[in-house]
């Protein structure tokens, strides 16, 4: 609410630079580029294999499609503190998808953030870090896309506070933001740790999520210090190895793979999508991502040891306490030390997850209410629980998982905070 | 300790301890014996009953939970003689095969066809996916709540 506040303020003073860059604009503005005659021709089966990996690799497809809809068809909100984004149409529908973008049209949004007719893209879309792209895969890319089923669907149109609804702006924050790749960066890299930043910087545009948001609409500096998406927390991705559940290698492979990762939960929220998509990439690539952010950590405060889980759920099942007793029936079949659930892999890791570990209730919240939806191919599973229990049994199952499992001091405000994100999840 | 809650319209006051699931206390205490024992995680729906209005897999539901809620089951439906409008649907097309799941599918599609009257396909397709049916009736199922669809639950 704060950043929507100031979001608004700075929207006004944005409002005259606006103006001026309106004019500028108006001349400056890329020109179109032409449109294809026709559809190309379907690649070979080694191409779209290779292309299908690259858009795995770079997430197109998380936001570029909805539960409901079609694959690439777009549609999703996007929600900012400047407003709604709607997702757009990247199937090859000549009407209403990128049917008619040639390869240099579709080069130049990755690199630059424009569309083939000119206007300019909102930084919605990754371009500052797909900008960053080799050539074989942009083309790669595009060779996939433009071999999905087209599909005609006009998404909504966006919901954007003035003057951010008007596209020309965005040429001031690209002189901002926007560090445009070229032609000379090499299709392959020759290490995992270098395969990795690519993944993570360029491809997986991880800090678009993992950094924040500045109040221009940037991504905070330095990157990978965590932030907040769709009512979730995102943990920051330099503090992995240090906590009470600190990150090995084989871990993240496993966790990013939409997996169990014994010792920690499972990945839920907006990162579940993305770990349906890296199920399907090679597993050398997951790999070269761990190697790289297990090199971007910070080292933690000298002589601190990760403190020790507090003692398994089990002693204090019989408390009498309201949490404990809503624990008990509703959590205890899959929760509990004795239950089947946890003796195959040592799962749910539920002291060690970072939902309970961490310093706001949030993304405790969020798995209570929402639960973790069934995936194809995931083992892991778990109950949405918004209709079960109302905020104050929230509240009070918090109150003691978080003390007698998680071993840390109680939340605060966790009822008020669940009303808060029901309400927002009902949107 | 006893818990206060309105099932099917009438008041009971239980004696189950708090930290029970509901779906035990049901079967039970009450032998309101609709309800199934399933899977016990939430993860198949046969014991699927409607807590103020939204359908709730009971053997994950808290006793401690209900206080003064307002909770129905597959009996409070209809009876035997006198079978609701989805569970007459149900019995027209067949739509049980060994009928584990179907008190859980009725409910299910209750609340879905009091909160929509007329959803579409895509939408009872989308509503009634947490639910498992393993005989394979789920044709016949959903015949029967696309048949109260057209027509309105009353």
């Amino acid at each position: 609410m704060k950043l929507r506040t100031i979001g608004i303020a700075a929207a006004f003073s944005a409002t005259a630079a606006a103006a001026v860059l309106g004019g500028l604009y108006a001349w400056t503005r890329p020109a179109p580029i032409a449109m294809s005659a026709g559809a190309p021709a379907a690649p070979d089966p080694a191409i779209l294999a290779a292309g299908a990996r690259v858009v795995a690799l770079g997430d197109c497809m998380v936001c570029h499609s909805t539960a409901q809809g079609a694959a690439y068809a777009g549609g999703l909100p996007l929600r900012t503190p400047f407003g709604t984004i709607y997702s757009t149409n990247i199937t090859p529908d000549p009407e209403t998808g990128i049917g008619r973008w040639t390869l240099p049209a579709f080069r130049r949004a990755l690199r630059e953030g424009v569309a083939r007719d000119g206007h300019l893209l909102y930084p919605a879309f990754p371009y500052v870090h797909y900008t960053r792209m080799s050539e074989r895969d942009i083309e790669l890319a595009y060779q996939y896309l433009m071999s999905r089923t087209p599909i005609r669907v006009e998404q909504p149109p966006n919901d954007l506070l003035f003057p951010l609804n008007f596209r020309p702006v965005l040429a001031f924050w690209n002189l901002l933001y926007l560090r445009p790749g070229d032609a000379s960066i090499p299709a392959r890299q020759e290490t995992p740790l270098e395969r990795g930043r690519y993944l993570v910087d360029t491809l997986g545009h991880c800090a678009s999520c993992h950094s924040g948001l500045s109040l221009t609409g940037g991504e905070r500096s330095p990157p990978f210090h965590g932030g907040n998406i769709d009512g979730w927390d995102v943990p920051a991705l330099t503090g992995l190895t240090q906590g009470a559940a600190p990150w090995r290698h084989e871990q993240l492979v496993a966790y990013l793979r939409g997996g169990l990762a014994p010792g920690h939960g499972a990945a839920k929220g907006p990162m579940r999508p993305v770990t349906e998509r890296l199920a399907d990439v090679p597993r050398e690539d997951v790999e070269a991502i761990a190697t790289y952010l297990l090199s971007i950590q910070q080292p933690g405060a000298a002589g601190t040891a990760p403190a020790p889980l507090a003692a398994p759920a089990q002693a204090s099942l019989r408390s009498t306490s309201p949490g404990a007793q809503l624990f008990a029936a509703a959590c205890a079949g899959c929760h509990a030390e004795a239950a089947p659930m946890m003796r195959l892999a040592g799962r749910p890791g539920l002291a060690a997850s970072s939902a309970l570990q961490g310093d706001s209730p949030t993304n405790f919240i969020q798995t209570v209410q929402q639960g973790i939806p069934w995936a194809h191919g995931s083992p892991v599973y778990m109950p949405p629980f918004a209709d079960v229990l109302d905020d104050g049994q929230i509240a009070a199952l918090a109150a003691w998982i978080r003390t007698d499992v998680a071993g840390k001091p109680a939340w605060r405000d966790v009822a008020a905070a669940s009303a808060k994100l029901r309400k927002e999840n009902a949107r | 300790m006893s818990t206060r809650v309105t099932i099917n319209g009438k008041p009971h006051t239980l004696q189950s301890d708090p930290s029970t699931p509901l779906l035990y206390v049901l079967r039970g205490e009450l032998a309101l014996n609709g309800a199934k024992f399933g899977c016990g995680m939430g993860q198949c729906g046969a014991c699927t009953v409607i807590l103020d209005g939204k359908p709730v897999f009971s053997c994950v539901t808290p006793l401690s939970a209900l206080g003064g809620r307002s909770l129905r089951t597959v009996e409070g439906l209809g009876t035997p003689d006198k079978p609701g409008r989805l569970q007459a649907a149900f019995l027209k097309h067949q739509a049980a095969q060994c009928g584990y799941c179907i008190a859980g599918m009725i409910a299910r599609a209750q609340a879905l066809l009091e909160q929509h009257r007329h959803p579409s396909e895509e939408q009872i397709r989308a509503w009634m996916e947490p639910n498992l049916c393993r005989c394979g009736t789920h044709y016949r199922i959903l015949a029967a709540i696309r048949e109260v669809a057209q027509e309105g639950l009353a």
